[in-house]
C-alpha cells in the first residue's frame, strides 16, 4: 500500500469495515479477564478465575474431547473425499459436469437447518439409528465436503496437467503418479482443507443440535450455558479460547491455500 | 517392407472430439531411427496425433503400431515412448536431479549406477552441476534440456516432442535446432517431432508430414516438399508461391502448355501428372525463380508484362510484387541484391518483365 | 506392403485378455475413469442428501398424533399451512388473513424480509470492501484477504452470541452508555427484535458476500477500464458503465450466498430475536422439538425451500443472470 492510499476514502471504509468485522467477536476475550459476573461495562478488574473454573469443569472436557474427535476424523474424510471429486473435476472432461458438482456444492445454499432435519428424519423415522456422534459427523461430512472440494479445486487448477501425464510418459501408474505428483503437490491445499473441515467441524452448532445422542459436543455445550447468566463469564473464557485456536487454524489455512497459486486464481474458491 | 522401414505405423487413425474431426482417417509410417515431423498450422490435428502415439488420447477409429506391437490397449506408462512437453512439465517439487532421475525408478538401479546415469545425462545436456537446481531457478532452454535429459534416460524407442521449441527466443530456438539434429543422431532413438514453424522442420527432419484439417496432405523430405509439392494446400503452407489458374491446352515431351487466360500460354514440366486436355491445372511458381527486368527477355514463352505495384527491401534480398493486367492477385518476386547499391530510390509503378524456364514451375492439378 | 506384420499384431491384440479388454475400455473413454472417482464423493453426497431430502418430502405427507406416526398418504399437512378462513376478510389490516393458519406462511414472509433486508445491508457494505481489495490494493494482498476471511470460519455460534452480549439489557451498549452517563436506564429496544437478528445477520455473513465480488472485480480487465476513459468517461460514469455491470455475476452470486442460508437460520433469531424475532426456522424446530409433530415440520420445510426456490428463480430470470455469465466468460 502506497503512502497515498492511506488518504483514500477507500481505506478509511477498509479500516472501519475490520473494526466492524473483528471489534464485537474481540470483546468476548475482554470480558472473559473481567472479574465481574455481568458482561458490562466499567470493567471491574483482571481476573483468570473463569479459565480456572472451565478447566475443572468435567463436562465441558467431555465435549471438547468429542468435538476434538469429530473434527479430526470429518476433517480426513471430506478431504479425502474432496481429493477424489476435484481431481476428477479438474482433470477430466466430464459430460454433466455442471450438475455433478451444483450436487456436491448443494450444501452451501440449504439452510443447515434444513440438513439438519432431514438426517435425523432419515435416522429416526425410516431407519431407526440411534442418534450418537457417529450422526453428527455424517452431518458434518456433508457441510465439508464442498469446502474441502473448492480448496482443492484450486490447488489441483494452479498446476499443469503436464505434470501428471509426464509422469504417465515416465512410466508411473496412476497410483504411483498420485503419490509421487499429484499429492506433493496438492499437499499445501491438503492441509488447508483438512484444517478448514476441522474448524467448521469443531464450530458448527445446527446440525449437531439436531443430531447429537447423549454425547454433545463443545457447541451444544456452549449453548446449553447460555441460559444460565452465572455460567456466562465461564462461556466468555471458553469462547476466547475456541477464538484464538480457530484464528490460528484458519489464518494458517487460509495461508496454506492461498500461497503459491496464482494471483488470478486467488478467491477463485471462496 | 521390412521391420525397420516401418517402425511406427499408423492405421487409419481417426480421432473425434464430439462433432470435430481432429484426425481424419490418417495412415502412414516412420521408419526406425528416422527425425520425422509434423508440420501443420494449429489446429491441424499434429499434436493429437502426437498424443496418440503417447497413449494419452486413444484413437477413435484405427491402430497405431510401434515396432510392430498394438498400442490401443497399452497405457501411457507402458509404451516404449517418451515425450517432450510443449511447456517442458519439469517438476517443480523436484530438483533437476529428481526430474531426470524421475523415470528410473521402476528400473531399480543401484544408487552408484542411477547417479552415474543422472550425470551422463546432464552431460549430455551440458549442465553438468545443475543437479541441485529447482525447477524455477531455470531458464526456458535450460528446461528445455532437462526435459530432453528425463526422457532420454529412459532409453525410449521413439521420442515425442511437442513444439518443444516454441517458447524459446530466435536465436536460442536456432541453436537448440541443431543440438537437437546432433543429439538424435548420436542416440539413434527416432524422433517425432511437432512443430508450426516450417523452417524448423524443414531444417532439422527426414522427412515431413504436412497436415491440414486433421489429414495429411503430403510425405516427403524437405527439398521435395518445397519444389515439388503435390497439392495447392502444401504449396502454400511452405514458403511463398504464386499460383496461376489455367487448363492444359497441350502436352508435348514431358511439358504441357497452359492457357493462362491474360498470361497467355505458359509452358511447364507435367512431373508424374498425367494430364489430358482441358484439365483444370494450377501453375505454381516460387518467387526467388522468377527473373525481372527491364526488358523484354529474348524467350517465346513464360514471358509476363506488369507494373511493380510495391516493394519491399530486406538487406539481402528485394520483394516486388507486380501487378498484371487481368489478374487479382500480385506476382511476388524475390530479387537477389547480389551487387552493392545504395540507390534507394523507388521502383514502384514502373513497367518489368517477368520470365522464367519451363522447369522452374510445378504443374498442379486442379484450379 | 506392411501387412505381414501388422496383420499378425493385430491378430494377437483381438486374442487380448478380458483384462486388457476392460482396460481399453476405460482408456477410450476418459469419462468413464472420471466418474469412477468421482463415485464415492457423489454416493455420499447423494446418500446424505438427497435420500434424506427425499425422506423429509415423503414424511411431509404423513401425519403423527402424539407418537403414532400414520403412513397414509395424505395432504392434511400442506391443507393446515394453506388452509383458507372461512367469513369475510379485510385483507388489508390483515394480509394473511385469508389463511385459517396464518402463522406458518406469515412468519415465512417475515423470516424472507429479514433475511433480505440482511442480505441487503452485507452486500451494500461488502461491495466497497470488495472494490477496495480488487482495486486499491496492491501489496499484501494475501494479508488483507485472509484478515477477511479468517472471521468466517470462527464459530458462528460465538459470534452471534458476542452480539448478545453487545445489545442485551445489561450489555455492553447499554452499560457503556450509562457509565458514560448518557442514560439513566438501559434501553430495551436495542435486543430480541426483528432489526437486532437483521444486524447480527449482517455481520456474520459479512465475507460470504465480499468474496464472490472480490474474485469478479478481480477478473475485469483492466485494459476495459482505460479503453473506457479512453473513449471519455469519468471515474465515475466508467463505474456505472463498465466495472459495475460486469463485477454483477458476482454480486448476484454474493446475494444468493447469504440470502438462501440466512432465511432458515436458527441460531440468530434464537439467541438475539426474542418472541417478536423469531423465525421459520424456530418453527420447524420447534414442530420437530417440544410441538412433536414432524410431519407437519417436515411439511413446513419443504413449503419454504419451495418458496425459497422459486423467488431465487423469479430473480435469477429478472436479472437475467445467465445472460451476463455468458457474457463475463
Amino acid at each position: 500500500m502506497s503512502k497515498a492510499a492511506r488518504g483514500d476514502p477507500l481505506f478509511v471504509y477498509a479500516i472501519v469495515y475490520l473494526i466492524f468485522l473483528y471489534g464485537p467477536v474481540l470483546l468476548l476475550p475482554l470480558f472473559s479477564f473481567n472479574d465481574s459476573i455481568y458482561i458490562a461495562f466499567p470493567l471491574k478488574g483482571f481476573t483468570f478465575e473463569w479459565y480456572r473454573q472451565m478447566v475443572q469443569n468435567g463436562s465441558l472436557m467431555d465435549a471438547l474431547q468429542n468435538s476434538v474427535k469429530l473434527g479430526i476424523v470429518v476433517a480426513a474424510i471430506s478431504t479425502g473425499l474432496g481429493i477424489f471429486a476435484a481431481k476428477a473435476v479438474t482433470r477430466y472432461d466430464l459430460p454433466g459436469k455442471g450438475p455433478i458438482t451444483g450436487l456436491i456444492m448443494l450444501p452451501l445454499v440449504v439452510p443447515s437447518i434444513i440438513l439438519g432435519i432431514a438426517l435425523l428424519v432419515i435416522a429416526r423415522k425410516f431407519l431407526d439409528i440411534q442418534l450418537s456422534l457417529y450422526t453428527i459427523g455424517a452431518g458434518h461430512v456433508l457441510i465439508c465436503v464442498p469446502f474441502a472440494m473448492l480448496v482443492l479445486v484450486s490447488r489441483l487448477e494452479g498446476f499443469d496437467r503436464n505434470l501428471e501425464e509426464a509422469s504417465f510418459d515416465l512410466g508411473e501408474s496412476g497410483w504411483s503418479t498420485f503419490w509421487r505428483v499429484t499429492f506433493p503437490l496438492a499437499l499445501p491445499g491438503i492441509v488447508a482443507s483438512l484444517l478448514l473441515c476441522f474448524t467448521i467441524s469443531f464450530d458448527e452448532f445446527v446440525l449437531a443440535f439436531f443430531l447429537a445422542g447423549n454425547e454433545t459436543t463443545l457447541p451444544i455445550f456452549i449453548f446449553s450455558q447460555l441460559r444460565f447468566p452465572n455460567r456466562l463469564p465461564g462461556v466468555l473464557a471458553l469462547g476466547s479460547c475456541i477464538l484464538v485456536f480457530s484464528f490460528l487454524i484458519v489464518t494458517l489455512s487460509e495461508w496454506l491455500r492461498r500461497r503459491g497459486v496464482q494471483p488470478t486464481k486467488q478467491g477463485a474458491a471462496i | 517392407m521390412s521391420g525397420s522401414e516401418s517402425f511406427i505405423s499408423i492405421r487409419d487413425v481417426s480421432k473425434h472430439f464430439g462433432p470435430v474431426r481432429a484426425v481424419d482417417q490418417v495412415s502412414f509410417d516412420i521408419k526406425r531411427g528416422e527425425f520425422f515431423s509434423l508440420l501443420g498450422p494449429s489446429g491441424c490435428g499434429k499434436t493429437t496425433l502426437l498424443r496418440m502415439l503417447a497413449g494419452f488420447e486413444v484413437p477413435t477409429k484405427g491402430e497405431l503400431f510401434i515396432d510392430g506391437q498394438a498400442m490401443s490397449t497399452v497405457p501411457p506408462n507402458a509404451r516404449p515412448t517418451n515425450m517432450v512437453f510443449q511447456n517442458y512439465a519439469i517438476f517443480p517439487h523436484l530438483d533437476v536431479r529428481g526430474n531426470i532421475a524421475y523415470g528410473l525408478r521402476k528400473a531399480r538401479l543401484p544408487k552408484a549406477e542411477l547417479d552415474a546415469t543422472v550425470d551422463q545425462a546432464l552431460e549430455m545436456i551440458k549442465l553438468p552441476g545443475y543437479g541441485s537446481r529447482r525447477a524455477d531457478q531455470l531458464s526456458g532452454g535450460q528446461r528445455q534440456r532437462v526435459a530432453l535429459a528425463r526422457a532420454l534416460v529412459r532409453r525410449p524407442k521413439v521420442l515425442l516432442l511437442d513444439e518443444p521449441l516454441g517458447a524459446l527466443d530466435k536465436k536460442l530456438r536456432e541453436e537448440m535446432q541443431l543440438e537437437l539434429r546432433q543429439i538424435q543422431q548420436t542416440v539413434g532413438i527416432t524422433f517425432v517431432f511437432v512443430t508450426h514453424d516450417q523452417e524448423e522442420a524443414l531444417t532439422m527432419s527426414d522427412r515431413i508430414a504436412v497436415m491440414s484439417k486433421g489429414k495429411v496432405l503430403q510425405i516427403d523430405d524437405a527439398t521435395r516438399l518445397y519444389e515439388a509439392p503435390t497439392c495447392r494446400e502444401v504449396a502454400d503452407f511452405i514458403g511463398t508461391m504464386n499460383f496461376f489458374d489455367g487448363a492444359v491446352a497441350t502436352v508435348e515431351n514431358g511439358h504441357a502448355a497452359v492457357d493462362a487466360g491474360p498470361l497467355g500460354t505458359l509452358w511447364v514440366g507435367t512431373g508424374e501428372h498425367a494430364l489430358g486436355p482441358r484439365a483444370p491445372v494450377t501453375v505454381a511458381i516460387r518467387p526467388e525463380k522468377v527473373q525481372i527486368g527491364w526488358d523484354r527477355p529474348d524467350q517465346p514463352y513464360n514471358v509476363v508484362e506488369g507494373r511493380i505495384g510495391a516493394e519491399a527491401y530486406l538487406g539481402d534480398r528485394s520483394h516486388y510484387y507486380v501487378e498484371v493486367p487481368g489478374l487479382a492477385r500480385r506476382v511476388a518476386v524475390a530479387y537477389q541484391n547480389m551487387a552493392r547499391s545504395l540507390d534507394n530510390s523507388s521502383d514502384q509503378g514502373r513497367t518489368v518483365w517477368l520470365s522464367w524456364p519451363p522447369d522452374s514451375a510445378i504443374l498442379l492439378p486442379g484450379a | 506392403m506392411v501387412s505381414a506384420t501388422d496383420k499378425a499384431t493385430v491378430d494377437r491384440s483381438e486374442r487380448s485378455t478380458l483384462l486388457s479388454r476392460v482396460r481399453g475400455v476405460f482408456l477410450r473413454h476418459e469419462a468413464l475413469r472420471g466418474y469412477l472417482l468421482l463415485s464415492p464423493t457423489l454416493l455420499v453426497m447423494l446418500g446424505m442428501m438427497i435420500v434424506p431430502l427425499t425422506a423429509l418430502i415423503i414424511l411431509s405427507f404423513w401425519t403423527q398424533d402424539y407418537f403414532e406416526l400414520d403412513r397414509t398418504f395424505t395432504l392434511a399437512n400442506y391443507a393446515a399451512i394453506f388452509a383458507l378462513a372461512e367469513g369475510p376478510i379485510d385483507l388489508l389490516a390483515d394480509p394473511f388473513g385469508a389463511f385459517a393458519n396464518p402463522i406458518y406462511l406469515a412468519l415465512l414472509l417475515k423470516s424472507i424480509e429479514m433475511s433480505l433486508s440482511a442480505t441487503i445491508a452485507v452486500v451494500l457494505l461488502a461491495y466497497p470492501m470488495a472494490y477496495f481489495l480488487a482495486f486499491r490494493v496492491t501489496k499484501n494482498k494475501l494479508v488483507w484477504l485472509i484478515l477477511i476471511t479468517v472471521p468466517f470460519w470462527t464459530s458462528y455460534l460465538l459470534r452471534v452470541f458476542a452480539w448478545k452480549v453487545i445489545l442485551g439489557y445489561n450489555g455492553v451498549i447499554n452499560s457503556g452508555l450509562m457509565s458514560l452517563g448518557l442514560i439513566d436506564k438501559p434501553l430495551e429496544f436495542l435486543l430480541y427484535n426483528p432489526a437486532s437478528v437483521t444486524i447480527t445477520l449482517a455481520h456474520a455473513w459479512a465475507a460470504f458476500a465480499i468474496l464472490p465480488i472480490y474474485v469478479s472485480l478481480e477478473k475485469i480487465d483492466r485494459s476495459l477500464l482505460e479503453a473506457a476513459t479512453d473513449l471519455g468517461d469519468g471515474p465515475v460514469r466508467r463505474f456505472f458503465r463498465v466495472t459495475l455491470p460486469l463485477s454483477m455475476p458476482g454480486t448476484i452470486a454474493a446475494t444468493l450466498l447469504v440470502f438462501i442460508p440466512t432465511v432458515g437460520d436458527y441460531v440468530t433469531p434464537t439467541l438475539v430475536g426474542g418472541t417478536s424475532g423469531i423465525m421459520i426456522g424456530n418453527i420447524i424446530q420447534s414442530l420437530f422439538g417440544k410441538a412433536n409433530n414432524a410431519p407437519l415440520g417436515a411439511a413446513v420445510s419443504i413449503t419454504s425451500m419451495l418458496i425459497i426456490t422459486l423467488l431465487v428463480c423469479a430473480f435469477l430470470w429478472l436479472v437475467g443472470y445467465g445472460r451476463m455469465r455468458r457474457q463475463g466468460t
